[in-house]
């Protein structure tokens, strides 16, 4: 029988340790409705996420609701929305009660007086072009004033096919305020003339953030194994969709045989009553879909896939901690 | 009966986490299914399952975190056994 002992240096198993004992369990909340920006492709305007319930308000129904979600097990939310920094008060009752990221397009600074150590993940479309076409304004400009050098924030850079051969010069101004980064590719929900992704566009993509991570691997929070998963769609011989997909809200998974997945899941709606299908878009194509989060989890939930050589399991050791860094669970 | 359920737990192991070049009997029942084996708390739950099945007992998901070999599974089952045993 092959075991971690015997495919791992004393090193990798000493990562292995470090990460085999997290036992993240997370789920994700939409905090608001509302938003400052209308980015072209956003998923949750895209598929009428903002309508799918009305968006509770009290305060005390927020805690309440936290503390049952503790109680579930949850011992990592993942704020998304909308903009949750709309909603500083709700953003606070999770962060007061459980480790907490928060998403969000970087333009209100977290107050760090309140939030002095909460993940922040700020939302990055490109370079300032882009970011005008797609989002009406370049978010980065503020952004990077409001979260220069700060050591609990990064960007999370969703590349669009138009960015290839252009994401070094946004890598080196994420570096030069002092941030660190990680990519994501675009999923086109709304059908932008222009930013589907071919298979070569893909394959070139790849090599780019692959090249990044070689140039730039203070900044760059990723990993080789990643930018092969998320754009291949391959994994060991399977293909990533709604077959193999690990964030399917929990309740709500009907599919058998039931694929490795992330165990009590679920991603609420703000009257924290309804559920989403997935941690994304209700309406995406599972087959099109480059979710980088449900790419990354889906490598996570099947590490024995990854016990077949030591080559295999140093991927998915690095793609675990490429996770882990991201929510802090351990340090960058 | 602590050896027999070491072998059944074992079995388990191999079946529903299809391991190779393993038998139930040269399973180490202290090798730490974590750290050395690989399993997770997924695989630990579909375990659970089958030992519900089996055994007639439930195993809290917050033990999880004891049952770090098979021995330690072995033992917990015997001791919900014997306590639902005494409560009869
Ligand atoms: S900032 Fe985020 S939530 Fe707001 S419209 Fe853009 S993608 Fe959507
Ligand atoms: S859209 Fe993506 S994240 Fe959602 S169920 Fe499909 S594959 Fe999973």
């Amino acid at each position: 029988m092959k075991t971690v002992s015997t495919l791992l240096s004393d090193d990798w198993h000493e990562r292995y340790r470090r990460i085999s004992s997290l036992n993240i369990r997370s789920s994700i909340y939409d905090v608001t409705h509302r938003c400052n920006l209308r980015c072209k492709g956003c998923f949750f305007f895209s598929s009428n996420e903002h309508k799918a319930a009305h968006e509770e308000t009290g305060i005390g129904k927020w805690e309440y609701f936290i503390d049952s979600e503790l109680k579930r097990g949850v011992n990592l939310a993942i704020l998304i929305g909308g903009e949750p920094t709309l909603c500083l008060d709700r953003v606070e009752a999770f962060y007061r009660r459980v480790p907490t990221f928060c998403a969000t397009n970087g333009l209100i600074k977290v107050p760090r007086d309140r939030f002095p150590d909460m993940m922040v993940g700020i939302s990055l479309w490109g370079d300032a072009e882009a970011e005008k076409t797609l989002r009406g304004k370049d978010t980065f400009a503020i952004s990077s004033k409001n979260y220069e050098g700060d050591p609990h924030a990064y960007y999370l850079y969703t590349i669009t096919p138009k960015q290839i051969g252009k994401i070094e010069p946004v890598i080196k101004k994420i570096r030069d305020v002092g941030l660190k980064v990680h990519m994501q590719l675009l999923s086109n929900d709304e059908n932008v003339d222009g930013f589907f992704w071919s298979p070569e566009e893909l394959n070139d993509i790849r090599m780019e953030m692959d090249d990044m991570l070689d140039k730039y691997p203070d900044t760059v929070i990723s990993s080789r194994y990643y930018h092969q998963i998320i754009t291949t769609g391959k994994m060991m011989g399977r293909s990533f969709g709604w077959a193999e997909c690990p964030s399917v809200t929990d309740p709500l998974d009907s599919r058998e045989p039931r694929p490795k997945r992330l165990i009590n899941f679920i991603r609420w709606a703000s009257d924290l009553k309804t559920m989403h299908r997935c941690c994304t878009s209700e309406t995406r194509d599972c087959a099109t879909c480059k979710d980088g989060a449900a790419h990354m989890s889906w490598v996570m939930v099947n590490k024995r896939l990854h016990m077949d050589s030591a080559r295999d399991l140093r991927n998915w050791i690095e793609v675990y901690e490429m996770f882990a860094k991201l929510y802090r669970f351990i340090p960058w | 009966m602590s050896d027999e359920i070491i072998l059944r737990i074992a079995q388990m192991m191999i079946d529903e986490l299809k391991l190779e070049d393993v038998t139930a009997e040269t399973f180490d029942p202290d090798i730490d299914l974590i750290d050395e084996v690989g399993i997770d708390s997924m695989d630990l739950a579909t375990i659970a399952l089958i030992i519900r099945d089996e055994y007639g007992i439930r195993i809290d998901e917050d033990d999880y975190p004891k049952l770090t070999t098979i021995r330690l599974i072995s033992r917990y089952i015997e001791e919900k056994l014997k306590t639902a045993q005494e409560n009869n």
